[in-house]
């Protein structure tokens, strides 16, 4: 029964080691409340375009969502639309096949839209630098705000990332409402 | 490798895995591993008749040029920009007539955290009609990359032509460098190795079996499974150095050998897995409205599997026995009896059950290894050698195939098929029958690689 099943691990604790870096996990929370919290007021929403990747990146970033990363928890979340988007993230070489998609995407998002490179393939074409198919990562199409550097980085350091990206965030001015 | 004259090559030998081109010869090749040949002529040879040489006909003309004399469907397969202006002239999508028909364009940027790809869908009111697949927008030109590079330079591209396999690609590439250099990696190698394609199965089966039923409402097993599957990650991170295990295999051996604490980590995180396994197995039996979406939906009748010659847990849910594990077989599965299930229904419940059947013998055959690994060493130097090689290893999807030439230390040619090759026409058959609301049940279940097809 699957009440049975979830009553279970409601209660119990899992004792398996696998768990995220209690104290990076800890580091990261308290540097979003000190970051998210004082100024932000609001969540961030991501729209994600997989533009080119060896879906090594896409494996990474699902798991930002998982029990043990949870990245809700810091008020991170991934969106289908890009009307709701707040972030745009791309992973993968922006390939030319991707180039007038991602150009979509971005003009299908209202300002202001943070743009980050998650991926050493959005970063700069990482491996597949020099294929006459990749033109140099993400920034080759648009202005990139932030990358996230690794092959593939893993959730905690994307998460990590994108908390840098609340930080910096709320340094910037308030927008008049 | 059997050099046909044209006559010979248009006969079958069998079921056709995958077709190729390099400068002067089409290459087919039939299960489990026998490579014919034939010379072009003006750049061209003649097509075959089997349904899976289609996809590969079409990208010997992407890729190189190559036509296939008498092919039917002569659609671009990755190129987007044929038109010599640089401009998009891929061939408009079949049009629908018929009263109250609709088109619905899906991508390529699509809706979840997913690779890129463009769906067609024809429908009359929720019913599919018909699909078509567009893909080629993670081409990144990988294996013009891996020429003129030596195998250990060329084995980073490998691991990244489908990265939820790259322990699978890297294998089947290390496994084709050995073949042409008769090369034998040493005992230790070959079992680490084995660990972690089993790692590597057991966590994109927890990834696909959870998503499915996620798809289908049941965010609780999403959730659970996906629990596990970060388990099985953050173990071979210990274990490996890698979340995905890159780059650890290698022409000749393995990169690294199992870091301390690794072995401990692995046992914690399968038996994580184990405990929690029949519990949420049951719900997927216990309950009407989730076996509902599942049973008959996006049947793939044994014959069309048969037709495509699909390999892996596509291939097997439609009656097929096959797994390249056990033929053509190789270290350290050949000294064992594997167990594979099959079953005939071809719809989503049956790939699941398929799944969850593999996870359990997955997980018997890391503890054992695990138990007692050789000590002969973690790897051999390739020689700066020359000769053909051909290697499989069995995905998660299925098997992996590739061949390589190497001359002077380097490639000088390379084709790798990656089992979803295969699985994508399949999808095009499954889905029309349903509605749309089930495509992506149909879709994970099968879970093609876009990036492992766009080479
Ligand atoms: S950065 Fe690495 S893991 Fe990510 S898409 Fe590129 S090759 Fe794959």
């Amino acid at each position: 029964m699957v009440w049975r099943t979830i009553a279970r691990h409601l209660f119990s604790s899992h004792a398996g080691p696998r768990r995220a870096d209690p104290a990076v996990v800890q580091a990261l929370r308290r540097k979003l409340q000190a970051a998210g919290m004082k100024t932000l007021g609001r969540s961030l929403a991501i729209r994600h375009v997989a533009a080119g990747s060896c879906n090594g990146c896409e494996l990474e970033l699902r798991a930002t969502q998982n029990l043990i990363h949870d990245l809700t928890q810091y008020g991170l979340s991934f969106t289908p639309s890009p009307r709701h988007a707040d972030v745009l993230l791309i992973t993968g070489v922006a390939g030319r096949n991707m180039v007038d998609a991602v150009r979509q995407t971005r003009a299908a998002m209202p300002d202001p839209v943070f743009v980050i490179a998650v991926g050493d393939c959005a970063v700069d074409g990482g491996v597949f630098k020099g294929s006459p198919m990749v033109g140099g990562g993400a920034e080759a199409i648009l202005p990139v705000d932030l990358v996230i550097a690794g092959c593939a980085p893993t959730p905690g350091q994307i998460i990590e990332g994108l908390l840098a990206l609340l930080e910096a965030n709320a340094q910037l001015p308030r927008r008049r409402r | 490798m059997i050099l046909c004259t044209e006559d010979e090559w248009q006969q079958t030998a069998g079921d056709l895995i995958a077709l190729w081109t390099d400068a002067t010869h089409a290459y087919a090749l039939y299960h489990p591993g026998i490579l014919r040949a034939v010379a072009l002529t003006g750049g061209a040879y003649p097509a075959l008749d089997a349904a899976g040489a289609a996809w590969f006909q079409r990208l010997a003309y992407d890729l190189n040029g190559h036509v296939a004399t008498g092919a039917q469907d002569t659609r671009p397969a990755i190129e987007h920009y044929r038109a010599p202006d640089g401009t998009a002239a891929w061939p408009e999508f079949m049009p629908i007539t018929g009263e109250g028909v609709h088109q619905i364009g899906v991508g390529p940027v699509h809706a979840g955290i997913i690779e890129p790809g463009y769906f067609r869908f024809s429908l009359c009111g929720e019913q599919i009609l018909k699909l078509e697949i567009r893909l080629g927008y993670a081409h990144k030109a990988v294996l013009a990359l891996m020429r003129s590079k030596s195998p250990r330079v060329a084995a980073r591209f490998a691991a990244r032509v489908s990265g939820d396999a790259t322990v699978a690609h890297a294998l089947a590439f290390a496994h084709a460098t050995e073949a042409a250099l008769a090369l034998t990696p040493p005992r230790r190698a070959v079992y680490l190795r084995a660990i972690m394609a089993e790692i590597e199965r057991l966590a994109n089966h927890c990834g696909d079996i959870g998503a499915i039923a996620g798809d289908a409402g049941f965010a609780f097993l999403d959730a659970r499974f996906a629990f596990h599957r970060e388990n099985l990650c953050a173990a071979a991170f210990v274990a490996f150095g890698h979340r995905l295990m890159m780059d650890v295999v290698i022409p000749g051996g393995v990169a690294g050998d199992l870091h301390t604490g690794g072995a401990a980590a692995i046992l914690a995180a399968l038996d994580g897995l184990e405990t929690e396994l029949p519990a949420l197995t049951r719900v997927f039996e216990d309950y009407t409205s989730l076996q509902d979406r599942l049973i008959g939906t996006g049947i793939i009748p044994p014959p069309l599997a048969h037709a495509y010659a699909a390999g892996g847990v596509v291939g097997r849910a439609s009656g097929r026995a096959d797994d390249a594990r056990q033929s053509p077989g190789y270290a350290p599965y050949d000294t064992m009896t594997l167990q594979i299930p099959v079953a005939n229904a071809g719809d989503v419940a049956a790939r699941l059950r398929i799944r969850l059947a593999e996870m359990t013998a997955s997980l018997e055959m890391v503890r054992h290894w695990l138990r007692g690994l050789p000590e002969d060493g973690i790897a051999v130097a390739p020689p700066a050698g020359e000769g053909m090689g051909l290697g499989v290893a069995e995905s998660f999807r299925g098997p992996v195939w590739v061949w390589l030439v190497l001359r002077a230390g380097v490639i000088s040619d390379i084709f790798i098929a990656d089992p979803s090759t295969a699985h994508w026409p399949m999808l095009e058959h499954a889905a029309p029958g349903g509605i749309l609301a089930d495509f992506p049940l149909i879709n994970r279940s099968i879970n093609a690689s876009y990036s492992g097809v766009d080479l």
